[in-house]
């Protein structure tokens, strides 16, 4: 039983790594010259990982440095993002009147790409590090805005009963059942908003150019060192994955049904 | 004057749920009902017969079309602690441990009482349904027939004029809910409490009530005329059996719950020794 259960949980992610690197291999060899194999993607990066905390002027750095500058700018614009964002849905679930006014507001806000906030952004704050907060945030807060409003309308009535029997003020009902009946859906906003984030970080530091993995991305396009473009985007994607499982982490603790 | 009384109370319900007197479904007519302090009172009716619409109109969380409910005479409005709710499932709240279910009750009603006294009362209501041991747990982690346990001491605690209980085991399997009958008739013999209770259990409410009322198939159900129970409580199942009378108690609750304007496609079901006026 527990053989089954390695074979299913390590050895054919192993697998699926492997299909991936070949494919890669093939392609870098045939189709796309110009595309570093896994191998010289390796002996070029090794640097910048085996010495992940190096420093050589702003923008040759380590890549544990660069991770550690994105992720900074990921965890404010992601805070700013859910402390607009939690009472935001609140107030749109429990009142119908805030609903029908903001929520058209909100359905056209939603679907804007961060490209198209970010020029915004630096016309506002005039400095790229505000301005790729302010994108961080204004894309990432809309999951957390939705599910916690449909969260506190799918309350179960019969929580809402045990409150309204107690005659139990508007404040404790709020402490006492709403918020915390509410929690779980929050949370899962607050994954995905976690999730947006770390995809707008890219986008941000690219326009920007701030030091970070995607301002590194977007650098050594430029330099023509295409073996890093490779790096930074392995390293955004183990990180982001690293996140999501995080945030799924303390989601779990929430569920209380 | 009567503790509890129900006088000519109607409500109907549009197919969308929302009361309304337009072309609406009739769900409850003409309920009359007195209920003596003390006493305690079970109404028996079959599933969709509209018993949790009369129990939901008596705790205020709906109002009626037509009629008035009296407690100590005066109409009751909207819900209030004074009408403790047991309900039929689901009405813990599952991020609180069994203590703070049953304190949030003491809290809401005795804002005269110390912290301590208010905790020693929680524990008291623990305690009395046997509870001790889980005080720490949270709903999730108990059986079904705890987490009723628990929403009975929660009812309890809260130390309510009337107890209003909306089917509090019919989700339970038998041995637990029979389990609990026995123990709810012994808790009632120690507190005395006027309790209203919701069942399709003929077993259960004569086992329980002093008087039992018999709720016709709706739409448009009313009560028919009281059944008295009068043996001394508690009661249990084998003395019941034993008594003469308790079958022909349970041929007039039959009889009752047959006679009324009948849909047709539900039918009482009798399996072994167990009458139910169809299950839920």
């Amino acid at each position: 039983m527990t053989r089954r259960i390695d074979f299913a949980t390590v050895v054919l992610p192993i697998l699926g790594l492997g299909v991936m690197l070949l494919i890669w291999t093939i392609l870098s060899t045939t189709v796309a010259r110009d595309l570093p194999s896994p191998m010289k993607t390796w002996e070029e990066s090794k640097q910048y990982i085996l010495n992940p905390f190096f420093k050589d002027g702003e923008m040759n750095q380590g890549i544990g440095r660069f991770a550690f500058l994105s992720l900074v700018r990921v965890a404010k614009g992601f805070l700013l993002a859910i402390v607009i964002g939690t009472p935001l849905g609140f107030l749109l679930g429990l009142s119908a009147f805030f609903h029908r006014t903001f929520d058209p507001v909100i359905q056209i806000l939603r679907p804007i790409s961060p490209l198209a906030w970010l020029p915004l952004g630096l016309v506002i704050f005039r400095q790229s590090e505000p301005a790729a907060i302010f994108t961080i945030a204004i894309c990432a807060m809309w999951p957390t805005v939705i599910n916690t409003a449909v969260g506190v309308r799918s309350i179960s009535p019969e929580y809402l009963n045990v409150g309204r029997v107690l005659k139990l003020s508007r404040m404790k009902t709020l402490r006492r059942i709403i918020i915390p009946a509410t929690l779980p859906y929050v949370f899962t906003g607050y994954r995905l908003s976690l999730g947006l984030a770390w995809l707008v970080i890219v986008a941000s530091e690219m326009l920007t150019g701030a030091p970070g993995v995607g301002g590194f991305l977007w650098q050594e396009y430029n330099s023509l060192v295409y073996s890093h473009i490779l790096l930074s985007i392995i390293t955004i994607g183990l990180i982001g994955f690293s996140l999501d499982r995080l945030m799924g982490v303390v989601e779990r603790r929430f569920k209380t049904a | 004057m009567a503790f509890l009384e129900i006088r000519g109370v109607s409500k109907s319900f549009n197919l969308n749920g929302k009361s309304r007197s337009g072309s609406a479904l009739p769900v409850l007519r003409d309920i009359n009902l007195a209920i003596n302090e003390r006493e305690f009172v079970c109404i028996v009716g079959r599933s969709g017969s509209g018993k949790t619409t009369l129990i939901s109109l008596v705790a205020g969380l709906i109002e009626p079309d037509q009629g008035e409910i009296l407690l100590e005479g005066k109409p009751i409005q909207g819900p209030d602690p004074e009408r403790g709710v047991v309900f039929q499932n689901y009405s813990l709240l599952p991020w609180m441990t069994v203590f703070e279910n049953v304190h949030l009750g003491v809290d809401a009603v005795a804002s005269e009482l110390t912290a301590k006294e208010k905790r020693e009362r929680t524990e008291h209501y623990i305690k009395l349904v046997n509870l001790g041991n889980a005080a720490g747990k949270r709903p999730l982690e108990l059986s079904g027939g705890m987490r009723q346990r628990v929403a009975v001491a929660r009812g309890l605690a809260m130390d309510p004029k009337v107890l209003l209980m909306d089917e509090p085991f019919s989700a339970l399997d038998a041995l637990t809910r029979a389990t609990l009958q026995e123990e709810l008739a012994r808790i009632w013999t120690e507190t005395k409490k006027t309790v209203v209770m919701i069942t399709n259990d003929i077993d259960e409410a004569i086992l329980l009530a002093d008087c039992i009322y018999p709720l016709t198939s709706g739409p448009g159900a009313t009560l028919g005329p009281a059944i008295a129970v009068a043996s001394a409580h508690p009661r249990s199942r084998q003395q019941l059996s034993r008594e003469s009378q308790y079958q022909q108690l349970r041929r007039d609750m039959i009889g009752a719950l047959v006679s009324g304007p009948r849909t047709g496609n539900e039918p009482h079901t009798e399996r072994g020794s167990t009458v139910t006026a169809a299950s839920n």
